[in-house]
């Protein structure tokens, strides 16, 4: 009598085990599983990208990312964080390639040691944005800091990223020209969020804020912010790609980073970041720069 | 409101065109947050009916931890898991970061203490007497936890449902140890995640419904199998 109650017991448990037992041994299967694959060419294939969420939000690494993995055989991981978490990911020697927009920070970085070869990719512009209404009447400043300044004095809505990102540092750099500092005021709020989630609370919120002119073309539709300030040098958004320094960890993969570097500024890549954007906006959403010097663009 | 509406048809229009891109996603989050459920029961079960059944010094302090596990932030064991894969970390020669095999084991994190203290109330809610009745009958050890468990079917399945949801609804974890790499470990909280910041507000309200129609469709699957009349 007890076997027969023990051969019942199975009747409501099989079906889930064999449900389990299904999806484990699919996922034991599954090919990107591991992150070793013995089929591509080189014998590390896989490249870390620490890049800016800017980067990612636009589009433009969908488009480039397929066309240097076919070339190559390398496989591209895309890791999308502020340009201040790049730097330190490379720092660490977390990733082994970067393509931030931070100039200062990089400079800093490449003076410690912790990357190499640092080259000018291609450029787009920040433009300042601003609720329609105007609150603070910054429309036709002469200069951001001019409109920074006429915000303050209004004490009118900001929305900072705050989040250490490219655009987050060059924002605090306009401030400090001004030589004054929003944190802590009541109308200068941070999100500690990406491009999107703060243009997203700007507009909410009918506060001005400072965004890249890529995601800003690319998220116009759903927005109701309009462009208050532009065409200013201080408001350049200059893309570098760097290599980590491969000394930092034999884990690095040299060859992938140098091999991605070398794409981003090829003839062919250039004119595919060229073209990138414009059947949808009317216009492309970065600028090649490469080979150029960094002080002449924007003239 | 109309957001919602073109999130809705657009939910359906990618799930009866078969979009294949879509289809991946799915497979992956239901492959990522299946395995992770499945090693969490296996850790979880066992853990659980000890806890409830046994007596140490120590045990309530245990059991303290597991519940306190229970709503353990996707968060901390993001950053904790990440930085233990780091290359610099001590796992860091598996090279597990941003793999779907990092997000199993973040998400089997979280999973493992719901499933463990949703076992070990199940375990503990049956009648202490019927573990003597079973024994006085002649049982051994393991047809007891056998027969136990049997009995206890109904929450322990209900554990399985928790851990499942815990698991394939996170996000915080997922995107920081998979790093929501196209065709590799976007799954679809992640994906409904960059989607808003990009603001495809309706492709990110389409990729919800789909999370909400997967976790239906395991959660009714399970259901059927917790409600099943025993043929006695």
């Amino acid at each position: 009598m007890k076997r027969e109650v023990l051969i019942n017991c199975g009747h409501w448990f099989s079906p889930l085990a064999f449900a389990l037992l299904a999806i484990f041994t699919s996922a034991c299967s599954a090919s990107p599983w591991m992150s070793a694959s013995a089929s591509s060419r080189p014998s590390d294939p896989e490249v870390l990208l620490a890049t800016t969420t800017s980067i990612q939000d636009s589009g433009l690494l969908d488009v480039l990312l397929p066309v240097f993995e076919e070339r190559t055989g390398y496989v591209v991981k895309p890791i999308a964080v502020g340009s201040g978490q790049a730097l330190v990911l490379g720092e660490r020697g977390e990733v082994d390639v970067l393509l931030v927009h931070s100039p200062d920070a990089e400079v800093a970085f490449i003076a410690a040691g912790h990357g190499v070869d640092r080259r000018l990719v291609m450029h787009n512009a920040f433009v300042l944005l601003g609720p329609p209404a105007d609150p603070a009447g910054i429309k036709g400043a002469r200069s951001a800091v001019e409109a920074f300044e006429r915000i303050a004095q209004a004490g009118a809505l900001f929305i900072s990223r705050g989040d250490g990102s490219g655009t987050d540092v060059l924002e605090k750099k306009l401030w400090t020209r001004l030589g004054y500092v929003p944190l802590g005021q009541s109308w200068y709020q941070e999100t500690g969020q990406g491009m999107g989630a703060t243009l997203n609370v700007a507009d909410e919120k009918r506060g001005y804020t400072l965004a890249d002119h890529g995601t800003y073309l690319a998220r116009k539709k759903g927005l109701t912010l309009e462009i208050m300030v532009e065409e200013d040098r201080a408001l350049l958004n200059v893309y570098h790609v760097i290599r980590v320094n491969p000394d930092k960890s034999p884990r690095i993969n040299a060859a992938g980073a140098r091999a991605f570097a070398d794409f981003m500024v090829a003839p062919d890549t250039q004119a595919l970041i060229g073209e990138f954007g414009v059947n949808q906006f009317g216009e492309p959403l970065f600028i090649p720069d490469a080979g150029k010097r960094e002080e002449a663009l924007g003239e | 409101m109309d957001l919602i509406v073109e999130g809705i048809s657009r939910a359906l229009v990618l799930l009866f065109t078969g979009d294949a891109e879509l289809w991946r996603v799915i497979g992956l989050s239901l492959l990522v947050s299946g395995t992770a459920t499945l090693l969490s029961l296996l850790v979880g079960i066992p853990t659980g009916t000890f806890l409830a059944l046994t007596d140490f010094p120590g045990r309530r302090i245990v059991v303290s931890l597991v519940n306190t596990g229970m709503g353990l932030p996707p968060i901390v064991v993001g950053l904790f898991v990440t930085i233990l894969l780091w290359r610099s970390g001590p796992l860091g020669g598996l090279r597990l970061l941003y793999t779907p095999a990092a997000m199993v084991i973040a998400q089997c994190v979280i999973a493992t203490p719901i499933v463990t203290g949703l076992t070990l109330a199940a375990m503990q809610a049956l009648n202490p007497k019927l573990r003597l009745q079973i024994l006085a009958l002649g049982a051994t050890r393991l047809q007891m936890l056998w027969l136990l468990m049997r009995e206890a079917r109904l929450p322990l399945l209900a554990a399985v449902m928790a851990g499942f949801g815990g698991a394939v609804s996170e996000v915080g974890a997922s995107i920081m140890v998979g790093g929501n790499i196209p065709g590799q470990t976007r799954v679809l909280t992640t994906a409904t995640v960059m989607e808003t910041s990009r603001g495809n507000f309706a492709m990110a309200i389409a990729l919800s419904l789909v999370l909400l129609w997967l976790m239906l469709c395991v959660n009714a699957f399970l259901t059927v199998i917790q409600q099943r009349r025993r043929p006695l």
